[in-house]
């Protein structure tokens, strides 16, 4: 499908990847199978994890899309997931919202690293973005989403951006003995619905003089620093039992893409941002 | 409509709600609350966001088979700012005081074993509502109104806005509290609650609870 064609059908493409231990102390990618406009590259990785970067093959999601990627990182192994570029959700030829559903399962002792571009809602899109993490006893997480509304040019018309309903949903299992029934608990629920149609989206309790919000969650890792002073940014400790792992969400609102990268480094911004992130919003002078 | 149903929603009751802004202090401070139509902006956030998620858990608390551990531990889990946790199990740690003077019932004692700082305030107050003869819809009906209530009249204090002004923000709010409440008592009675939060109020938390001196606990 194009966005040229006379009659685009929508897209229903579900991309996957596992990521298992090699044997070798290296990773293996058993699965590596790109879908519709996901692509997936193996990319070199640091020592003993598998990188794979994501490619937006076509222009997507577009409304009426169905796109979906699961990721299961086996027990043991150690796995990056990048993109190439942001996700620009744009607007299809009907008003039904496009869909981009991330299915994350890490395995006991594995770790994923879940680092992509920012999704940017172009004016007239409606992006339903789902995230479900499944974590093991002793599995370790870095995500890192970031929600842009508008493009440059949007903003640069005067257009309203589009608009982005996340929900993000991790649950953590626990140690359970075998024979018993496993069990475990929700880390963390929340949903956010920004840009038109979502009620007080740009008031002083959603996003105020932003355009851009993100956060990245860390479990059983390190905790990132905490923001500098003056910015709408917070380390938030996760609840969980004493024995449990340590959980933090660094959550952070920006004018721009840029703004929020630095606010969401992991290392605190030391080694400065990424580049591929100057297709944002333009910084605009926030209260 | 049921009397319990005024007494509970009165500022006047004993709950401790009063002491707490719902985040406009720091919105004030920030200087994004500074007028009637920017408190409305706020208070349409707050209720579509935080107000929907404890309206739904407020109309789960209040049916018969509700589960008030589960309830508790969805609660936590919509809940990611520590400021946040604290405010919502210390108002739900008053709330029951008030309601088990007003209206003893199994329920609240059961309610006690739940967490021991005290249980969130949504699970509180839909366990009260219960106690107090009412139904989910009207539990879901509380807490959105609770949520845009008190931040208003907080407003009222924080920046000498017209009572009456003020007044007129929340009445036109009144179909927005309908609807939500309304969505609230389907989901919760679906078994879908709603996860809906707002970002700035979860920083705007963090840094008021780091404040020195402030005018409201929270």
């Amino acid at each position: 499908m194009t966005t040229t064609a006379p009659h685009p059908a929508a897209v229903d493409a579900t991309a996957r990847i596992t990521a298992a231990p090699d044997g070798r102390g290296g990773t293996a990618l058993p699965v590596l199978a790109g879908a519709g406009p996901l692509a997936l590259r193996r990319t070199r990785g640091a020592p003993g994890t598998a990188h794979v970067c994501v490619i937006g093959s076509m222009a997507a999601p577009l409304g009426g899309d169905r796109l979906a990627l699961h990721a299961d990182v086996r027990p043991g192994a150690a796995l990056t997931v990048t993109s190439a570029a942001a996700t620009v959700s744009l607007p299809g030829r009907t008003a039904a919202p496009a869909r981009y559903d991330l299915h994350l399962t890490v395995g006991e002792d594995a770790e994923l690293d879940w680092r992509p571009e920012p999704v940017i809602a172009a004016t007239g899109s409606h992006l339903l973005l789902t995230t479900v993490v499944h974590l093991a006893p002793g599995a370790r997480l870095r995500l890192r989403e970031e929600q842009v509304l508008g493009r440059l040019h949007d903003h640069a018309r005067g257009a309203p951006p589009g608009r982005i309903t996340a929900r993000l949903t991790v649950h953590l299992a626990d140690r359970t003995p075998t024979g018993r029934t496993p069990t475990g608990r929700i880390l963390l629920d929340q949903q956010t619905d920004l840009g038109p149609g979502a009620p007080g989206w740009d008031g002083p309790a959603v996003l105020g003089p932003h355009r851009t919000t993100g956060q990245l969650l860390t479990v059983g890792l390190p905790a990132p620093p905490p923001p500098p002073a003056g910015t709408d940014a917070a380390l938030l400790t996760l609840p969980g039992p004493a024995d449990g792992p340590p959980a933090t969400l660094l959550t952070a609102l920006a004018p721009d893409a840029l703004a929020l990268r630095r606010l969401l480094a992991s290392d605190g911004g030391r080694n400065g941002p990424a580049r591929s992130v100057t297709s944002g919003a333009p910084r605009t002078s926030g209260r | 409509m049921h009397a319990a149903l005024l007494i509970l929603a009165d500022g006047r009751f004993p709950a401790g709600g009063h002491a707490h802004s719902g985040g406009a202090e720091a919105a004030v401070r920030a200087g994004r609350i500074h007028d009637a139509d920017s408190l409305a902006a706020f208070l349409t956030g707050r209720l579509h966001t935080t107000g929907l998620t404890a309206a739904a858990l407020a109309a789960a608390a209040a049916a018969e088979d509700a589960d008030p551990a589960d309830l508790d531990a969805a609660a936590e889990a919509r809940t990611p700012s520590p400021a946040l946790r604290d405010t919502s199990r210390r108002l739900g740690r008053q709330l029951l005081r008030a309601a088990h003077a007003a209206w003893p019932h199994p329920a609240l004692d059961a309610l006690h074993t739940v967490h021991p700082r005290g249980p969130h305030h949504p699970v509180a107050l839909g366990t009260t509502a219960r106690a107090a003869g009412l139904t989910p819809a009207d539990a879901a009906a509380l807490a959105a109104y609770e949520s845009v209530n008190g931040p208003a009249t907080a407003c009222v204090r924080l920046l000498g806005l017209d009572p009456y002004e003020v007044a007129a923000v929340l009445a036109r709010l009144a179909p927005d509290l309908d609807t939500v409440a309304a969505g609230a008592a389907d989901a919760a009675a679906r078994g879908t609650l709603p996860a809906a939060s707002a970002p700035l109020l979860d920083v705007h938390a963090e840094q008021h609870r780091s404040w020195k001196v402030r005018l409201f606990a929270s």
